[in-house]
């Protein structure tokens, strides 16, 4: 029996010690944990969808408060939360269904008032559950709602039967959905890359920023189809992962160049596309991408470059930015930027009111607003910043958007 | 030369000759064996643009010494202070060693005298100075002007430090060869502008420097006085004062502060001003000419006694400088080039010895300094054009930080990117004049030269945040104004600077905070350019590969055998004219629409370029 709560703890530590980095990485750790909550968790016979989500609210609590900044996992907690409840809908929607066809049409009223009856609870289990519900809601409500006065006892003794199976089959299908979303997360590359014939052409220049593992399979996709095309990589301070990126690029028989940051502006008039990964995607089409990534966009909308995002669905958030460069920012080490043993004379001078006379700003990330985006590339698609709304209301309920402690009821 | 030189005397030589000594009417000979101990000198010498003088007040100028009671007292020389000439003071003349114009300064010691004073009126003087033959020389020297010695002797000095000092100036730069090539053609240019400009102007005009600043070609770096104009100073000056009238008084109210050169002498009260301030007091002539009582009439040679005792009283005063001043006094320097040479020289020296003192602040105690050495050489002799221009590059500075001081607020938050000379002195003297605000140091790779701006404000007490240039967009929102530098700056407005002011100009416009470039008028240039890739400067690529500090990062640790990576290194890019909101120059602050009628008009005061 594997240890679930052992297991939520260690992810979380390493989400806290930062030992885990990147959002794909991330998504599919999260993944796989809460599909070992979803297994574990004991559920009771009745009313599964909604024990389902307690726990699993409780578990994506914790890893979110572990690394706020790292929005991925955020992404998948609610994704999985949207997962149940689509389940829930499903069956819901198949019981009513199942009803329907069960009831026979010859009782007019009750069919009548079956069908008021069914089409209100159509209504509020497919979306969300009303307050109504909510409070009325008894262990076996779903089933019950529809259950016609008549035909009770009979009625029930099946459905509880199907219950039982339903539950089964719920949190299997559940589990399924999830392993669906884990291979997601480890294919997007793929699938985002088999688009890339479409947008690179001959002797293209594309501009890339820092190192983006889509990014590259993005380029050496086209480069497989005999595109022939080159590539700046801008070097991405104070990480330096575009020197990583310009050596795998060019070992596999790219024109690579590596540029500073500072010569981006410099460059871009000579480049025909820019391409990059970014770290997370706003509801409002915005992105959240490495420190820089906002004056690469902004040279690029002066030349008119297209600016091209790659990224995969798990890293489209549906939080909104307000003044997204302080919350949804971290500060990393000065040392980075300033060597301390330099500067080590300069640390302790203070000015009148006592604080540092010397302030070192290494901000982690940048945010890129939607207006400066010309194109998304998702697994499932391009699309433009304005339809990114669209694609998060498919992703993931407005239920699950705030996922904070609830009053303890 | 000494022909040509009488040829173009046209003034009466009282007029100009402001310390001037007696005048041996015939200096000729005495320089001739010395001449011919260096031909090469008799060629060329960049003193060749005629000089305004008589000939007369060359050969005697100096108070030659006996050479021999030089040469036995230059053993015992004793170096004077804490005068440690790195250089002797050489004139450019392009002349190779011409081991008769020795008079080097040695090193530290004053040694030279000895031979120094004989020589100088001679050519030779331009020969190169190597301070340790000037003992060996001394004899030759001696020989030579021997005849002359006696004349001289009556001025002698019996300081012998001081006479060090009036020595030599021939020292010529070890580079000389080069600038040889280039003073001939430049001479032979000014001399026809200086033909050209005489005939164009009319009359004579109060302002004497500005005649005599007509011809000085722009002496576009500071140090380098490889500008030609100027030849005779007097006679130019005499011939068309008026010229540079007009654009004198422009200058003025660009308040520089060079004061004598501009100074109305047939005004009494003015003179009695000047007088009370000047370190070098000169008898007036008592014949003066009608015509030219604007302009300073002195009796040769009487104050050089004077100075020459004065020469252990240095303090306001740099050896250096004093030495070049009793030089031109003494008429030992004379040629616009050789002149402002052998200024810059001084000048050189005097910053090398200079050391801030406690309370005060470079910038403006240094400036103080160079104003007063500029003074003292202005009562020596009035400034020729290319030492006007000369100095007026010195003082740019000043001016352009008095202008954007303006533009410093109480609660600002400055950010300035890599590291400017021009943006730090702004900084320092707002922060010195009591001014409170914040500043963030923009970085970048691969130089970091950022740092060590960072760490020179610091230590004067500012308060800095410093980050590197992909931050811009996280720290742009608390800047109120942006101060860049610049290399140069293009007639369309383009400024060429530093890569990744572009960058930085950008995210600045794009969070609508003002852009301010910081630039001397001498950076201007009417080259236009739209983009940092027809004309750029490539670095060294290895620079990017390296990153220093982080050993962590060592992907690119064998780039050159990747056939298809390749490193760029740039060095500069151009920012378009519109992401910049003012230039601030020492003309004035600008929007980058005029640097082309800057360009234009600043051209104008300089006849080269």
């Amino acid at each position: 029996m594997v240890d679930v709560q052992g297991l939520v703890n260690e992810l979380v530590s390493k989400l806290r010690r930062r030992k885990v980095e990147g959002s794909s990485a991330t998504a599919r750790l999260t993944a796989e944990l809460l599909r070992s909550v979803i297994s574990q968790s004991k559920l009771p016979t009745t009313n599964q969808p909604a024990a389902l989500i307690d726990a699993v609210r409780d578990v994506g609590e914790k890893l979110i408060a572990a690394n706020p900044i790292e929005l991925a996992v955020g992404n998948i907690v609610r994704r999985v939360l949207h997962i149940i409840r689509e389940e829930d809908h499903s069956n819901a929607r198949d019981a009513v269904e199942g009803f329907r066809l069960s009831v026979g049409g010859d009782n007019d009223y009750i069919v009548e008032q079956d069908h008021l009856n069914l089409s209100a609870a159509a209504q509020s289990s497919l979306c969300r559950p009303s307050l109504h519900a909510l409070l009325e809601r008894s262990p076996d409500s779903e089933t019950t709602y529809f259950t016609a006065t008549s035909e009770d006892d009979s009625e029930e003794k099946s459905k509880s039967l199907d219950q039982n199976a339903k539950s089964l089959k719920f949190r299997r299908k559940v589990i399924s959905a999830v392993n669906d979303l884990i291979e997601d997360i480890n294919t997007c590359h793929l699938m985002i890359a088999e688009l890339a014939v479409k947008h690179i052409h001959h002797n293209k220049v594309i501009l890339t920023f820092g190192r983006s593992r889509t990014v590259k399979e993005f380029l050496c996709a086209a480069k497989e189809k005999k595109r022939s095309f080159g590539v700046f990589v801008a070097e991405g301070a104070p990480k330096y992962q575009g020197h990583l990126l310009a050596k795998e690029l060019a070992a596999r028989g790219l024109q690579t160049t590596v540029i500073t940051d500072s010569a981006v502006f410099a460059m871009i008039s000579r480049v025909n596309m820019v391409i990059v990964g970014v770290h997370a995607v706003m509801a409002n089409g915005g992105v959240i991408g490495p420190v820089g990534l906002n004056m690469v966009a902004l040279a690029a909308r002066k030349h008119a470059v297209p600016f091209v995002v790659v990224t995969g669905t798990h890293k489209l958030c549906p939080l909104y930015p307000n003044n997204p460069g302080v919350p949804l920012n971290e500060m990393r080490s000065p040392s980075e930027v300033l060597s301390f043993e330099q500067f080590s004379d300069c640390m302790d001078y203070r000015i009148g009111t006592g604080a540092p006379q010397l302030l070192v700003v290494n901000p982690a990330f940048d945010y890129v607003p939607p207006e400066l985006v010309s194109l998304f590339i998702t697994d499932i698609g391009g699309y433009c910043p304005s339809y990114m709304y669209r694609l998060i209301a498919d992703y993931y309920s407005s239920d699950d958007v705030v996922i904070q402690q609830k009053p303890a009821s | 030369m000494e022909a040509r030189r009488a040829s173009r005397t046209v003034s009466d030589p009282k007029v100009r000759h402001v310390g001037f000594f007696t005048p041996d009417p015939n200096p000729h000979p005495g320089r001739t064996p010395l001449a011919s101990d260096a031909p090469v000198s008799n060629a060329l010498s960049p003193v060749m643009i005629p000089p305004p003088r008589q000939p007369s007040d060359r050969t005697a100028a100096v108070p030659v010494p006996e050479t021999g009671q030089r040469r036995q007292t230059g053993a015992d020389q004793v170096p004077v202070g804490s005068y440690n000439p790195s250089e002797s003071l050489l004139s450019s003349s392009p002349l190779p060693s011409s081991p008769s114009s020795r008079v080097g300064l040695v090193d530290g010691e004053f040694s030279e005298e000895s031979g120094g004073w004989l020589r100088r009126s001679e050519s030779e003087k331009y020969a190169s100075s190597l301070p340790d033959t000037m003992v060996e020389r001394a004899p030759e020297n001696s020989a030579s002007a021997a005849p002359r010695l006696e004349s001289k002797k009556s001025v002698e000095v019996t300081g012998k430090g001081g006479k060090a000092v009036l020595e030599e100036q021939n020292e010529v730069q070890s580079s000389s060869k080069p600038l040889k090539e280039k003073t001939t053609k430049a001479e032979r240019r000014a001399l026809q502008e200086a033909q050209r400009a005489a005939k164009a102007s009319g009359k004579a005009e109060g302002n004497k420097s500005a005649a005599v600043s007509q011809g000085a070609a722009s002496v576009k770096p500071v140090k380098q006085p490889s500008q030609k104009k100027d030849g005779p100073p007097v006679s130019v000056s005499v011939v068309s004062f008026d010229k540079k009238g007009g654009d004198r008084p422009p200058e003025k109210e660009r308040k520089k502060d060079v004061p004598a050169p501009r100074m109305q002498f047939d005004d009494k009260s003015r003179v009695q001003k000047a007088k009370k301030h000047a370190v070098v007091k000169q008898t007036e002539a008592r014949n003066r000419v009608e015509l030219f009582r604007h302009l300073p009439q002195y009796e040769h040679g009487t104050q050089l006694p004077d100075l020459e005792s004065k020469f252990f009283q240095l303090d306001p005063v740099h050896p250096a400088i004093y030495k070049v001043g009793l030089q031109y006094l003494a008429g030992d320097i004379s040629g616009g080039n050789a002149r402002c040479i052998a200024m810059l020289q001084a000048f050189k020296e005097a910053i090398e010895d200079y050391s801030t003192p406690q309370e005060k602040t470079l910038a403006r105690d240094l400036t103080a300094k160079i104003s007063s050495y500029v003074s003292f050489f202005i009562e020596c002799r009035p400034l020729s054009i290319s030492m006007g221009n000369a100095i007026r590059f010195l003082k740019t500075h000043k001016v352009i930080v008095r202008h954007a001081i303006t533009k410093i607020r109480d609660g600002d938050v400055l950010l300035t990117y890599g590291s400017s000379c021009v943006v730090e002195m702004i900084l320092l003297y707002a922060h010195e004049m009591g001014k409170q605000f914040r500043v963030v140091v923009v970085d970048s790779r691969p130089k970091l030269e950022g740092q060590a701006l960072l760490r020179r404000l610091v230590a004067k007490g500012l308060s800095c945040a410093y980050s590197h240039i992909n931050a811009l967009s996280y720290i742009m929102h608390e800047v109120t104004k942006v101060f860049l530098g610049a290399a140069s700056v293009l007639s369309n407005g383009t400024v060429y600077s530093r890569v990744g002011t572009a960058s930085v100009a950008m995210v600045a416009n794009a969070f609508h905070v003002p852009v301010l470039i910081c630039c001397e008028a001498y950076k201007f240039h009417e080259r236009v350019q739209l983009d940092s890739i027809c004309s750029n400067e490539l670095g060294d690529p290895d620079a990017i590969a390296k990153v220093p500090g982080r050993t962590d990062v060592n992907y690119l640790n064998n780039w050159a055998n990747k056939e298809n990576l390749q490193l760029l290194n740039l060095m500069y890019d151009a920012t378009p004219a519109d992401y910049i909101s003012m230039i601030v120059t020492d003309y004035g602050m600008i929007p980058p629409t005029s640097v082309p009628v800057i360009v234009r008009e600043y051209r104008r005061d300089h006849v080269f370029l």
